[in-house]
């Protein structure tokens, strides 16, 4: 499909880039003459593929520290999508305990078979979850690049934890964070 | 870790402030003990959230009691618990025979002495868990408190903190027998 596409669309001019992000549905996706033509044209000087559709992170007690979601018109749909998505975490965690100790990814598969949509999760130590969404039709998203995501939200997580000014148990209003998952989320277009 | 010699001046920079800045009223001992350990606390938080970055996770208490005795005081202090009991009903002990805040402190019974009334009053033991329950001091045996306690303040928050970040909650408080050992004794509140 990708050399298809290539061949169809030779010069990525800015309205092929358009056409060719509605039909994908998402920018995401890893082909070098993507990042090529991404960065001649300007548009984007983000060259990585791993693009979620919200990112939230939940306390403890399970409530929301930090929830973002792209399509803003949606984002009630988000919130409930990582609500019901806490169920299936403390399942897990409470498994984890007879099975080897470890940071555990959770890749639930389809919470929704109409939305399609993959929801993971990663519980730090100290109990804070992390839910990442990605739209299903990104299939080039591996395992490892959802561990590096969950990687860098949990480095990013602990500054934000370790700054004075930062009360443990509200929401994360850092701008560093912030940055960090817009750099993970997928642009709006 | 920076330099110990860095922290541990911070340290007693940080004690001295505290009670200078707290000179009136006879109760101001105990509010400034609590404000160390609230100190420690805070800052406990956010190294165990540092420092579990790449642990694995925690089977049970036990499991982040050791954790605590092994690297997290190994990270802050630069060597381990010398011994950690437990009566498995959620009461722990850490034992450090060589608490590094408190070697430079004189082991000598100078500053000891200066509180027999407290020391009679524990049964020859120097607890700081009286602070917390503060109708069995007297006003004048608050003063009285030997200076090892209020070193010991920072680091029972820090401990407090660290397992609260663990979804451990509990009371941590001190004791001092012998220079420069001392005792932490956890207790595990159930929720």
């Amino acid at each position: 499909m990708l050399t298809r596409l290539k061949t169809q669309v030779p010069l990525f001019s800015m309205n092929s880039y358009t056409k060719l992000r509605e039909k994908l549905k998402l920018s995401g996706l890893s082909f070098a003459s993507t990042h090529s033509h991404v960065i001649r044209l300007g548009r984007h000087s983000r060259h990585n593929s791993k693009m979620a559709v919200c990112i939230a992170v939940i306390a403890k007690e399970n409530y929301p520290l930090f929830i973002r979601s792209v399509p803003i018109q949606n984002e009630l749909k988000f919130h409930y999508t990582v609500h019901t998505s806490l169920d299936v975490v403390e399942e897990k965690i409470s498994a984890v305990g007879k099975a080897m100790a470890d940071q555990r990814e959770l890749y639930l598969g389809l919470l929704y078979p109409t939305e399609d949509y993959k929801v993971y999760g990663y519980v730090t130590n100290s109990k804070v979850k992390f839910v990442i969404v990605v739209d299903s039709s990104n299939t080039s998203l591996r395992d490892n690049e959802i561990r590096s995501m969950f990687r860098k939200l949990h480095n990013s997580f602990t500054d934000v934890m370790c700054n004075p000014f930062y009360n443990p148990g509200d929401t994360i209003q850092s701008k560093a964070f912030d940055s960090i998952v817009s750099a993970m989320m997928v642009q709006a277009s | 870790m920076a330099d110990e010699a860095l922290f541990q001046f911070l340290h007693n920079e940080v004690i001295q402030y505290i009670y200078k800045s707290s000179e009136h009223g006879e109760m101001e001992n105990g509010r400034c003990i609590t404000k160390l350990e609230n100190m420690g606390f805070r800052v406990g938080q956010g190294l165990i959230e540092r420092f579990t970055k790449d642990t694995a996770r925690f089977k049970d208490e036990l499991d982040v009691m050791k954790f605590i005795c092994k690297d997290f005081w190994t990270c802050v202090f630069k060597k381990q618990i010398d011994n950690l009991r437990t009566n498995h009903q959620g009461i722990y002990v850490l034992q450090d025979n060589k608490f590094r805040l408190l070697t430079q402190l004189s082991a000598g019974k100078q500053y000891l002495e200066h509180a027999p009334k407290v020391r009679k009053h524990n049964g020859g033991k120097l607890t700081c868990q009286a602070l917390f329950i503060p109708g069995q001091l007297s006003p004048h045996e608050w003063f009285s408190l030997p200076l090892s306690l209020q070193y010991l303040a920072f680091t029972c928050g820090l401990v407090r903190g660290g397992l609260s970040n663990l979804g451990v909650k509990s009371i941590v408080t001190a004791e001092v027998s012998v220079m420069p050992a001392c005792k932490f004794q956890v207790m595990i509140q159930k929720m």
